[in-house]
């Protein structure tokens, strides 16, 4: 079985604000906002390399969406940058008629996301951001699983003409992805090719997904783990090929199971090929204070969790 | 340049079609769009420079922005008989399949548009960001927007107005329909707005006021003062005060022809008030 090395823990925000450096000094038209989070969003460097290119709006969100919609006229790139639920929830209406309806070429990056924001609780943990983002037509939406792919997938959307929803986090994870590899928006990422079970993971839970393949390995099941950084567009044709093979399929996010990618995966299979499948996700909560390790593990986000999950799914093969 | 005799017979026809047009697919929002009928003409035929060929990202041109997009039959008039598009294409307003939308919209590739209004509260930044745009790009044109009174009561103006003043932004020209209506009353009855110009002017902003908003002299010598006034580190805001339903006398100074359309015979009255100058569409 493929095994992945981890080259030390990183948290995907900062690989965020690499990205964005890089893009300072590559593509001058790329402009960055942020609403009072710029050390929190690792968007520091960039502010120090291009003050004129960077506008700091202050604790007001719906003005920064608004703002960065009107800098697209005239040939700007802007990303914006605050915690997941300020850059989606707080603004929804502002994103769907100012950036999607519009056709704005606005790249909302969000930090924080999910549970593993940790100690500030329920207020800041958003578990429905996937959800409200791949409602909107036009809408990109990318969840990514470390310091590595968080850097590439910054540089990718770019180049992607049109608005894009990158979803990103705040604690140290394990960066295993290759160095200034390839990211290609809507093509899904074989991690481990396998027979009995397809693990198909985003963000956070991608790692953990590879830890529960491992462990399913020693007990002698052979589970192929497919990391989705794009939840739309959707790799139909990756998941279908999978499951024609596993016949059962988990799927695993930082997410709440009610609009996220599972059932992004559940359409795509009710439509073409009806497979068992089960859900890792939260359950329709809100979190709520705790470290990050504490809350994966209450909200069944880890790789025990996934265990327990493909477990369940091959018995309904 | 066109006289000022030019500009009030545009006006005419522009109020001939807003009837029309709302009169046809009886909804739409006559009140408002009538009252900023000698200022949209005034705009497009003598205020902002623009570009005939329509590119999205309006370099080297004056930009308009509409927040209140609810009033889009004076929008699409003008722009049309400005040349963006058809005047026969008035014909389509509110239909399926048109570009013309109830609330403007880019989506449908109608030139003269670049942002989709109609949830309001919204123009305000989008135009600021494109005065930034236009910053960054060294280019020295103008933004111009255009917001409902009753609209204030929507909170995000208030961080883009904070936000203008902070950051210099005096490249726009952001003009406030003082209508003193809106939906469900005059705008003292619903929320009462209070001093509009001291809130402006305590956010930073230079303001002037053009008392005679429906007197197309009264606006051009307003907006070519507000002109003067950019550049200065401050942005402008011009609050002008109009009536809502102007040019028909049975719906103006009330919020009862807000978003409502006339029947047959209201429409009649409307367009013998109004006759015909340039042609209709």
């Amino acid at each position: 079985m493929k095994t992945y090395t981890n080259t030390g823990n990183k948290d995907t925000r900062s690989g965020f604000g690499a990205g964005l450096t890089e893009l300072g000094k590559t593509n001058e038209n790329v402009v960055a906002l942020c609403a009072d989070l710029t050390g929190s969003l690792k968007m520091d460097e960039f502010k120090a390399n291009h003050p004129e290119r960077f506008f700091q709006v202050g604790i007001a969100e719906a003005n920064m969406i608004g703002i960065a919609a009107g800098m697209t006229i005239g040939g700007k790139i802007p990303f914006t940058g605050t915690f997941a639920n300020f850059s989606t929830g707080r603004v929804y209406d502002q994103i769907r008629q100012s950036v999607a309806y519009s056709d704005k070429n606005v790249k909302i990056c969000a930090s924080h996301a999910g549970v593993t924001l940790g100690e500030d609780g329920a207020t800041h943990q958003i578990l429905e951001d996937i959800g409200l983002m791949k409602m909107l037509p036009g809408m990109t939406v990318i969840n990514t699983c470390d310091y590595n792919q968080t850097k590439a997938a910054t540089l990718a959307i770019a180049k992607h003409h049109g608005p894009v929803y990158l979803r990103f986090g705040r604690p140290k994870v394990p960066n295993f992805t290759p160095e200034n590899g390839d990211f290609n928006i809507g093509k899904a990422v074989k991690l481990i090719d396998g027979n009995d079970v397809t693990l198909v993971a985003t963000g956070h839970l991608v790692w953990e997904a590879l830890e529960a393949a491992k462990a399913l390995h020693e007990s002698g099941i052979s589970a192929e783990v497919i990391n989705i950084h794009t939840i739309k567009p959707l790799d139909d044709k990756a998941i279908l090929e999978s499951v024609n093979k596993t016949g059962c399929i988990v799927t695993a996010e930082e997410h709440n199971f009610l609009g996220g990618l599972g059932e992004s995966v559940a359409r795509v299979l009710a439509q073409h090929n009806p497979t068992p499948q089960e859900f890792v996700a939260t359950q329709d909560t809100f979190g709520e204070s705790g470290t990050p390790a504490q809350l994966m593990e209450k909200y069944g986000l880890n790789s025990e969790a996934i265990l327990k999950a493909a477990k369940t799914v091959l018995k309904r093969k | 340049m066109s006289n000022i005799q030019e500009l009030e017979d545009l006006t005419t026809q522009v109020r001939r079609d807003i009837l029309r047009m709302v009169h046809r697919v009886n909804s739409g929002h006559p009140g408002g769009s009538l009252g900023c009928a000698e200022f949209f003409v005034s705009l497009y035929n003598e205020v902002m420079e623009t570009h005939k060929d329509f590119s999205m990202d309006g370099i080297g041109e004056d930009l308009f922005f509409l927040s209140n997009g609810h009033i889009s039959p004076v929008y699409y008039s003008v722009l049309a008989r400005a040349g963006f598009f058809p005047v026969d294409e008035l014909n389509t307003f509110r239909l399926i399949d048109s570009r013309l939308q109830g609330h403007p919209t880019t989506h449908e590739g109608l030139p003269g548009v670049r942002i989709a209004s109609g949830s309001l509260g919204q123009g305000m930044s989008v135009a600021i960001g494109a005065a930034e745009a236009k910053k960054l790009n060294s280019d020295n044109h103008l933004v111009y927007s255009l917001h409902g009174d009753g609209e204030l009561q929507e909170g995000q103006n208030w961080e883009a107005i904070m936000y203008a003043s902070a950051r210099k932004i005096d490249n726009l020209i952001a003009t406030i329909d003082l209508n003193g209506q809106q939906i469900d009353g005059s705008t003292d009855d619903v929320l009462p707005l209070g001093s509009v110009k001291g809130k402006f002017e305590a956010f930073g902003w230079t303001v002037i006021e053009i008392e005679e908003g429906n007197n197309i002299k009264a606006i051009l010598d307003g907006m070519a003062k507000a002109k003067t006034l950019t550049g200065k580190g401050k942005p402008v805001c011009v609050l002008l005060k109009t009536v809502m339903g102007n040019g028909v006398d049975f719906m103006m100074h009330t919020h009862a022809w807000h978003g409502k359309a006339p029947n047959d015979e209201q429409l009649e009255i409307g367009l013998a008030q109004n006759t015909e100058t340039l042609g209709d569409y």
